[in-house]
């Protein structure tokens, strides 16, 4: 059964050759072959994890090795597959929503030229991701680290024709690659340090490495995570890279991809856990950018950068559970998942929403929409609910877990930690509800296009509204399926451990006043979005608004220090090569020139003078050879 | 007894002692097969040159001299299979010449140079042929004309050859095969002046530019003699010093393991005759690899000389004269080694660095190659210094490469041609690889291989040299090589760039197209190296395998 580990990335890796190197006789089908290789990799998917679940607790783990990479002495490449309790959630999450995603494309890319090669690059992704995930060392993660990079700038940038979408595919790459070079030097600390980049391996020997090494090689896979999973401070490409067609902004920036760093760190818990350093960067981090995300999202009129914020924001949630240790790990990995359900569902309503409104994407234009698209209204509206953690739903199970974990962190951190959860959870509501009321309530707010065309906003086909109602379906049921009996938690703890911690407040106090808060966020979004038209030119807004809405100043940050700081930094080298280096040099190849001029006015051509610089100079050796025994 | 009586009593014992036999010498023949093929050759040569009609005398010379050489060598390879380079390695004519690796490795060599040399020599098709077709070498007409004269230029009309050239270098040759396998220091200083007489008569036998010739040969000679003087005056005083000549004599008077001569009592063992004997003997061998302080004739006769000699004598002389100094240093003086170990870190330095920087403002490529000579002269000696195995092993090889690169260069030189004769003058060369890819490209490995670039047999021979220094310790010294070898790379560099990233010139000279004799010449430089550059080991290992002195 081990040996079919391998067909999980077969299949999307077949599939993405076949469609990329099948030429245009696949244009007819090649859509459909692409739903199938995702769709078997799923079904695959699902015999593993019966199978997996049908053994002991310490069975479960299954290894396939395939073969040796790079055989060089002590440095051996191996390329071996790891299925465990963790991976097969990612697994399942990756094919499932993935073949979801893939059948919704096949309605939304419809009309597009190119959608044959869409789904070559929705394969790839689906192959790199899965290979992410199931690799038994680092080298091989590494390999699809880069490989769904590449995907999602390939994808970014799927509609290259736009220079909005080139650039923004460019910045998600340039970013990405800051943090994976964290990855890369996390790797190169644990060869240095262990001699292997094994994870089993590498978590045996991880208590005899120093203090120092380990929090380095914690704080590098966090910069690895931060890139990919758009933590603080490498956030800013996230919401430019909704440029890219919906299905991959549902499917790889927000339920699959960009958690990717989230898994990097349950991974490597062994290696976060003897670094309290590390945990504490990464706790700040994930609160910091939940926060960040949230006030992102409440500022943003365009549907897709407020689902982004969103993302960025949940994320933050995730990072900072896992930064928790032991009492977060299950439940980071738990919301990743709930997180996976009503997040992607979002960005297919918003996708199903754009595709009736002839792709508008400004919410200012909305209004009124669920008397038009009732499917896309009660799809959207139950992960809507989900998101903001309405009890009962997925989002109340996942998210109320991490709010009490930060709590049962302890001390004054502890408290810090949880009401930065809380007051993430109150504007999670408020941006949430201020999406859902700008698109579904109101009057109808639309206006004909540059070219006359009035949107008629229509519900989109089955192709489309299935996966919206499977998502939602997941979005309602999966919070309370995961939480019943603990099942979740009972399942990952083999591999992550799991730490009840000791909340201050107890569970149904953490859960009152997180229902408090969420109330609050909806009443005051109702009050300004429910209860008085909204205005289809946006207000001035405070500073804080025009602030959000420029990404809270994100880029020009990174503009003025980052751009601005390399360019002064490039003239300075370039200054100090010109004038230092190359001046030493000239001044050097100067010298010799003046020395050689000189010296060679010695040899006059007088044969009396080179006889007397011969006898001179026997006369120094002489005096030299006695001179060396005087001494 | 008073003074004069002891001088009598000298001469009446010496006059009394008619009755006593001296032994015949023993003399082995066939170890010696090498030198004696050679100056067979050379003795045959000027009977040729005596009395065969002169129409036949340039094949005949080329047959002659090259049917020695071919000898010679093939002596040198059974000689070594036969094991004389290790382990039968031994003093043959009593004492007076030893046949051990590094003589029969060196002699192997210039041997080789000499025929890649002969080859030039013979090299007829470059000059225009005389008026009454007559095809016309190098070398001058009747060199005992005047330059300029009626006599000159009617001998240049009749289509005149100095085909004595050929003898002349045979006995070159073959006193270079004998200076470095020379056991004791007369004989050595017999060896010096074998090879250089004629060389110094070579030198002024140019076609072209006979005053510049005549001028480069009389520079060499009364240098040469000086040197010469320095050489005998510091074997007198090592006599003085050792009472004997012989190499592993005075190793062992150095040592303190001989019993002195009585008659020598005074002086035997007196160290201010051996250090000013050894230094004055180094003066001597300095002046022939043309070290700093002793290389200022370097440049004049590099360039006066004909060509085809100029690399003959920069190649051979170098491989002669480092191989006597090796065996002079590693087996007749190994004793004083850190009296004279300093004094040769100095003059390698200096000549490494003074020969780098001065030919950066060279502008004639023979004096380039001349000044670059010198630079590769302290590299060598960076070998020497190291004083251990490894140390004769580098410089051997280096000797090997560098000879074959220095022979290919001045072989590319004769061939860029005006009226004038070869433009030698840089400025000339500018744009020759647009008009001559093949050769400027020759002609630019070349340059390469002299830089020490790796693939070339330049980088695998300065390696060596280094690695053997900085293993004995020198370090600075290597230091100071890399960083002179650094100021060189850039005049190499800069005639590359001059031939290949420069626009040709309308009236810039022509490439002549040479016979089969300089081509096979150049095609051997090339080949070697490459060869050498690519695959060092096998040579390497040769040289490490002869790198045993016999005393």
């Amino acid at each position: 059964m081990d040996n079919l580990i391998p067909v999980l990335v077969g299949l999307p890796l077949a599939g993405a050759a076949v469609l990329l190197l099948g030429g245009r006789r696949l244009d007819r089908f090649g859509h459909w072959l692409g739903v199938l290789a995702s769709t078997a990799s799923f079904g695959v998917g699902l015999v593993l994890f019966f199978d997996m679940l049908s053994r002991s607790t310490a069975q479960r783990p299954a290894f396939e090795h395939l073969f040796t990479w790079v055989p060089v002495a002590g440095f051996q490449a191996q390329v071996g597959f790891q299925l465990d309790q963790l991976s097969v959630v990612f697994v399942l999450l990756i094919t499932g929503v993935g073949s979801l995603i893939h059948l919704y494309s096949v309605g939304y890319m419809a009309h597009d030229e190119r959608r044959r090669r869409f789904f070559g690059y929705l394969n790839l992704f689906l192959a790199a991701m899965l290979l992410l995930v199931l690799a038994d060392n680092y080298l091989l993660l590494y390999v699809g680290w880069e490989g769904v990079g590449l995907a999602s700038y390939l994808l970014i940038g799927f509609w290259q024709h736009k220079p909005s979408a080139a650039t923004a595919a460019k910045k998600a790459f340039l970013v990405n690659r800051v943090g994976d070079i964290g990855l890369s030097v996390a790797i190169m600390l644990m060869f240095s340090t262990f001699g292997t980049f094994a994870f089993g391996p590498v978590f045996g020997a991880a208590h005899t490495a120093s203090q120092g090494t380990l929090t380095g090689i914690g704080l590098m896979l966090l910069l690895a995570a931060c890139g990919k999973s758009a933590q603080v401070p490498l956030q800013s490409w996230l919401g430019d890279a909704m440029e890219g067609p919906t299905p991959v902004s549902a499917l790889i920036h927000a339920a699959t991809m960009v958690t990717a760093g989230v898994y990097l760190i349950t991974r490597s818990s062994a290696v976060f856990n003897l670094a309290p350093t590390a945990q504490l960067a990464t706790v700040c981090v994930g609160a910091v950018t939940l926060l960040f995300g949230a006030i992102v999202g409440c500022a943003k009129d365009d549907i897709k950068k407020a689902l982004a914020g969103s993302t960025m924001s949940q994320i933050g949630y995730m990072v900072m559970a896992a930064g928790l240790g032991p009492i977060g790990y299950v439940f980071a990995i738990m919301h990743l998942v709930t997180h996976g359900f009503f997040k992607a569902g979002l960005f297919l309503g918003a996708g199903s929403v754009m595709h009736g409104m002839n792709d508008e994407v400004d919410m200012r234009r909305y209004g009124g929409l669920r008397k038009h698209m009732p499917l896309t209204f009660v799809t959207f509206g139950l992960g809507y609910l989900a998101i903001i953690g309405f009890p009962g739903l997925s989002g109340y199970f996942s998210k109320d877990k991490i709010i009490e974990a930060a709590f049962a962190h302890g001390g004054t951190e502890g408290w810090i930690l949880g009401t930065a959860a809380l007051v993430g959870a109150a504007v999670t509501a408020f941006y949430m509800t201020r999406v859902m009321l700008m698109t579904f309530f109101g009057e109808k707010r639309w206006q004909p296009d540059a070219e006359g065309h009035e949107p008629h906003p229509h519900e989109s086909p089955s192709t489309m509204g299935i996966p919206m109602v499977v998502l939602a379906v997941g979005s309602v049921g999966a919070g309370a399926l995961f939480a019943w009996n603990s099942s979740f938690v009972k399942w990952l703890t083999p591999v992550t451990g799991h730490d009840e911690g000791h909340s201050p407040l107890s569970s149904w106090t953490v859960s009152g006043i997180t229902f408090a808060v969420i109330a609050l966020g909806v009443l005051v979004a109702w009050t300004m979005y429910g209860r008085q038209p909204v205005q289809a030119t946006p207000p001035v807004g405070s500073l804080l608004t025009r602030a959000a809405r420029r990404d809270l100043l994100q880029d020009d940050f990174n503009h003025v220090v980052l751009v601005g700081g390399g360019q002064h930094l490039t003239r300075f080298l370039v200054y100090l090569d010109a004038k230092g280096f190359d001046g030493v040099v000239n001044g050097i190849a100067a010298a010799v020139g003046g020395t050689s001029g000189r010296m060679r006015k010695l040899q006059n051509g007088y044969v009396r003078s080179y006889a007397l610089s011969m006898f001179g100079g026997a006369l120094v050796l002489v005096a030299t050879t006695l001179l060396m025994r005087a001494v | 007894m008073s003074v004069p009586d002891t001088v009598h009593s000298l001469w009446t014992v010496a006059a009394s002692s008619t009755t006593q036999t001296i032994p015949t010498p023993h003399i082995e023949y066939g170890q010696l097969s090498p030198m004696l093929a050679v100056f067979g050759a050379a003795a045959l040569g000027i009977l040729a040159e005596a009395f065969l009609p002169r129409r036949n005398r340039y094949w005949a010379q080329i047959g002659i001299a090259m049917a020695g050489l071919v000898g010679a060598f093939v002596a040198v390879v059974v000689l070594a299979a036969q094991g004389y380079a290790g382990t039968k390695a031994h003093l043959a004519a009593m004492g007076a010449v030893a046949v051990d690796g590094p003589s029969l490795f060196l002699q192997g060599t210039i041997v080789l140079i000499a025929v890649v040399s002969v080859l030039g020599f013979a090299e007829r098709h470059l000059e225009p042929r005389s008026s009454t077709g007559a095809p016309v070498d190098a070398f001058a007409p009747q060199a005992a004309t005047v330059p300029g004269s009626d006599a000159e230029k009617s001998a240049a009309r009749s289509g005149f050859a100095t085909t004595e050239v050929f003898p002349l270098t045979m006995f070159a040759v073959g006193g270079m095969l004998l200076f470095p396998a020379a056991s004791d220091l007369l004989t050595m200083f017999v060896a010096l002046e074998v090879f250089s007489l004629p060389l110094y008569l070579l030198c002024a036998l140019a076609r072209r530019r006979r005053l510049l010739s005549q001028e480069a040969a009389v520079k060499y000679f009364l240098l040469g003699a000086f040197s010469s003087a320095f050489f005998l005056f510091g074997l007198a005083l090592i006599y003085g010093y050792a009472g004997t000549v012989s190499i592993g004599g005075i190793a062992d008077v150095v040592s303190g393991t001989a019993t002195p001569t009585p008659a020598l009592a005074n002086t035997t063992a007196n160290d201010a005759l051996l250090l000013i004997g050894l230094a004055m003997l180094g003066v001597g061998l300095l002046f022939k690899v043309g070290a700093v302080p002793f290389h200022a004739w370097t440049p004049d006769v590099y360039q006066g000389a004909p060509t085809p000699v100029t690399g003959f004598m920069a190649s051979a002389t170098k491989v002669a004269a480092f191989g006597a100094t090796l065996r002079l240093l590693y087996a007749a003086f190994p004793g004083v080694t850190w009296d004279w170990r300093p004094v040769l870190w100095g003059v390698a330095i200096l000549t490494m660095v003074v020969g780098a920087i001065i030919a950066v403002t060279q502008t004639d490529v023979k004096r380039l190659l001349a000044y670059s000579s010198i630079a590769h002269a302290g590299f060598i000696l960076t070998g020497v210094i190291a004083m251990n195995k490894a140390g004769v092993s580098a410089v051997l090889f280096y000797l090997g490469a560098y000879s074959f690169v220095t022979l290919g260069a001045f072989a590319v030189v004769t061939l860029v041609r005006d009226a004038g004769g070869e433009a030698t003058h840089l400025s000339r060369w500018a744009g020759l690889g647009r008009r001559s890819p093949l050769v400027a490209a020759t002609f630019a490995l070349f340059l390469l291989a002299f830089a020490g670039i790796p693939l070339t047999s330049g980088f695998a021979g300065k390696f060596a040299v280094f690695q053997a220094a900085a293993s004995s310790g020198a370090t600075p010294l290597v230091i100071v090589g890399v960083l002179s070898s650094a100021v060189a790379a850039f005049f190499y560099i800069r005639v590359i760039v001059l031939m290949f990233f420069s626009d040709p010139r309308p009236d810039g000279p022509t490439v002549a197209v040479p016979s089969a004799f300089t081509a096979t010449a150049i095609a051997l430089g090339v080949l070697v190296t490459l060869g050498l550059g690519i695959l060092p080991q096998y040579f390497l290992h040769l040289a490490d395998q002869a790198s045993v002195f016999v005393r």
